[in-house]
């Protein structure tokens, strides 16, 4: 279908187009359409819903109502590094909140924010099933997703401090 | 030789993709010949990941080594591999081993044993041979009254007959059916859908296909959480393998009956577990629970007859069908048959999945399988059932998990999950962490789910932090009650299942914090009294 130029949006995400090709007839597809996006964008810009309204035939209201409703969404850019810290109930009961402050102590960031530089954003989550290895954490970047477990507050710096040292050597490459 | 590693996601964490590089490039480096290095899942012991299991060309386990760090290939694979003797040190212990030996193994029969991303490993195990059986040689009622000779319950939580819903599905008349594989393991604390699809895909594809076949579907839908990355992608591997062999497709085994399956990532919400609010999902809305009845099995998806289904579920039906119902139900109680997994963590010296007949006790689970309490600490509690279930003390450790045992305590089977507790957690901090949690979750369409939980967290947090006041023991029962009787779906219904039975297991606890403003377990920190 063709999109008017003046709607918000429009011409802005090109990348999105084939999904939208995709999905637009396919009842019932919102959330996936909204995965899609999250996946090329690393969130799901504000803007970028009003183009997807008008390309599926959803109201934007809606489709905020189901990007808001589930946790996965992200509204907001994220770091180049995501912190995935499990907050679940083995990571709990073996002091997942004392690796929280060590990162918080550490990165200066709480659950949700993002560094000023950019490289690291902290989300809590649900669990991530490697109970086993409680307290854990992944760390995803565009190289790739990385488990840590057994963690204990200096296991915690070191691997962030790792990360950090990793990227000021590529910067003065 | 096979040389054979574990790597469901807990081996991966632990360090499994290493070993199994390592090993590659010590037989490449020795020019070792007849060697093949294999993966497989989850056999369920995360606490002795990374397993490398080595097999003779006559396919017999000559050596079982755990916890096989990188540093340690070279030593074993020089001994076993070129000396062809087992490197004794690094092998399984004998009270290790007691941890395998001492469960019954149905739906995890072949995680850890075979190759999930190889549809010809799991037909060489007699895969997708109960489901050719269901199609070619038996009729729809036949396989709903063997499901019910069973008497298999679902696994996901409410232990509703499995018979029931499929035969309610099948009466349905209808153009269009549906079958979906609830894969939405929201407890944060168990493990087991995630260890079965990493570890067996295509026994849960062949549980849905009999299920179809069974109730009258055409199309499936698996629904699986977006947290599960390795399940999803060898759920993906399977359905093409299944698609190519032609079990998966138009004219199924060639007979006249065609099921494909669809496969949906979640995007993240407790309640999605809950079947109405699940179909919601896939629709594409919130996922907000309705009212029933109606019943998915009348209307479900796209207003369509639909069966839901839990992953543990299926992973039984095609042993079910291949065995006859009879022989599960020779396992189990009365009333709860078969087997039922539970993914053990917290405390426990051996954490992981265990497979046990239904009816065995909570000791026999906590103690005798999984070692009792590491580090030597002393039990004091075993939460059982997630966030919708309940903290079970020491003196109700000779109960039988069964479904109507459980419950008796105040906690409920569930999910499945079992958290083991010593004195070092603090239960009053363990309610809030729950409430915490499904306060969050709540999606907000029943007021006492939404406002009370909300209400009760207040309440556990002024506890915990010293600043309670008179009374909130009794109404937080209160509200527990209102909450409970107020909420349309088991979400809100079950809420304050973790609340109640802190109390009721453990008020001397709650007590302390209220009374003398003090944590005996050293995790609630208090702020100074205020003059």
């Amino acid at each position: 279908m063709t999109c008017n130029p003046n709607e918000y949006g429009c011409g802005k995400y090109p990348e999105l187009e084939p999904v939208l090709d995709k999905y637009a007839d396919v009842r019932g597809s919102l959330i996936t359409v909204l995965q899609k996006t999250q996946d090329l964008y690393g969130y799901i810009p504000v803007d970028a819903i009003n183009h997807i309204g008008e390309r599926i035939h959803v109201k934007p209201s809606k489709i905020y109502s189901v990007a808001t409703f589930y946790a996965q969404f992200r509204l907001e850019p994220v770091g180049k590094y995501l912190i995935m810290l499990c907050k679940g109930t083995a990571c709990h009961v073996n002091g997942t909140d004392s690796i929280e402050e060590a990162i918080t102590e550490f990165l200066g960031i709480k659950d949700g924010e993002t560094t000023e530089d950019g490289f690291f954003t902290l989300n809590n989550v649900a669990c991530l099933g490697c109970c086993s290895l409680a307290p854990a954490m992944l760390v995803r970047s565009s190289e790739g997703t990385e488990a840590y477990g057994n963690l204990t507050k200096e296991k915690t710096k070191k691997i962030l401090n790792d990360i950090k040292g990793r990227e000021a050597k590529e910067v003065k490459i | 030789m096979k040389v054979v590693i574990g790597q469901g996601s807990c081996g991966i964490a632990s360090g499994a993709q290493q070993t199994a590089g390592e090993f590659e490039r010590y037989i490449k480096e020795m020019n070792i010949r007849n060697v093949t290095i294999e993966k497989t899942g989850c056999i369920g012991a995360c606490f002795l990941e990374p397993i490398v299991d080595i097999y003779s060309a006559e396919e017999e386990l000559e050596g079982r080594y755990v916890n096989v760090f990188p540093e340690k290939v070279e030593e074993i694979a020089k001994a076993h591999l070129i000396c062809g003797k087992t490197a004794d040190t690094y092998l399984i212990s004998k009270e290790n081993e007691e941890y395998l030996n001492l469960q019954k193994r149905v739906v995890m029969r072949n995680c850890g044993q075979i190759n999930p991303e190889s549809i010809d490993d799991y037909t060489k195990k007699g895969g997708y041979k109960a489901a050719e059986k269901a199609v070619k040689e038996m009729q729809p009622e036949n396989i709903i009254d063997e499901m019910e000779a069973s008497g298999l319950r679902g696994r996901g939580g409410a232990g509703f007959p499995v018979w029931k819903k499929w035969k309610a599905t099948r009466e349905q008349e209808s153009d269009v059916k549906y079958v979906i594989c609830n894969g939405d393991e929201g407890d944060p604390g168990a493990f087991i859908d995630r260890a079965l699809l990493e570890g067996d895909p295509h026994n849960i594809i062949e549980g849905m296909i009999i299920c179809a076949y069974a109730v009258g579907a055409s199309s499936g839908i698996m629904y699986v959480r977006a947290e599960y990355p390795l399940a999803v992608e060898r759920l993906e591997k399977a359905l093409k393998q299944a698609e190519g062999k032609g079990f998966l497709g138009k004219n199924i085994f060639g007979s006249d009956f065609s099921f494909d399956i669809t496969l949906r990532i979640g995007a993240g919400a407790f309640v999605c577990g809950e079947e109405t609010a699940l179909i919601a999902s896939l629709e594409g809305q919130q996922g907000l629970p309705k009212i029933r009845p109606p019943y998915p099995s009348k209307r479900g998806y796209w207003k369509k007859p639909t069966n839901v289904n839990n992953i543990e579920t299926l992973a039984n039906v095609p042993y079910i069908i291949e065995n006859g119902g009879a022989l599960l139900a020779s396992m189990g109680t009365e009333k709860s048959k078969g087997t039922k997994v539970f993914a053990l963590a917290g405390k426990a010296k051996r954490g992981g999945l265990i497979e046990v007949p239904m009816g065995t006790t909570l000791k026999e689970i906590i103690f005798d399988i999984a070692g009792g309490i590491r580090d030597g600490g002393k039990f004091k509690a075993a939460q059982v059932g997630g966030p919708s279930g309940g903290c079970i003390p020491e003196e109700l450790l000779h109960t039988p998990v069964d479904y109507e045992s459980i419950t008796a305590t105040g906690a409920i089977i569930g999910s499945g999950g079992i958290i083991v507790m010593d004195e070092t957690t603090c239960m009053v901090d363990m309610a809030r962490y729950f409430l915490d949690f499904t306060a969050k979750e709540s999606c907000g369409k029943c007021n006492y789910c939404r406002i009370g939980t909300r209400r009760m967290l207040e309440i556990l947090e002024r506890i915990t932090t010293g600043t309670s006041k008179d009374g909130d023991i009794e109404m937080l029962n209160e509200l527990a009650e209102k909450v409970q009787d107020g909420s349309m779906c088991g979400l809100g219904q079950t809420a304050p299942n973790p609340v109640i039975t802190t109390i009721r297991y453990f008020r001397n606890e709650y007590k302390d914090h209220i009374v003398d403003r003090k944590c005996t377990a050293g995790v609630c920190k208090f702020e100074t009294a205020q003059q």
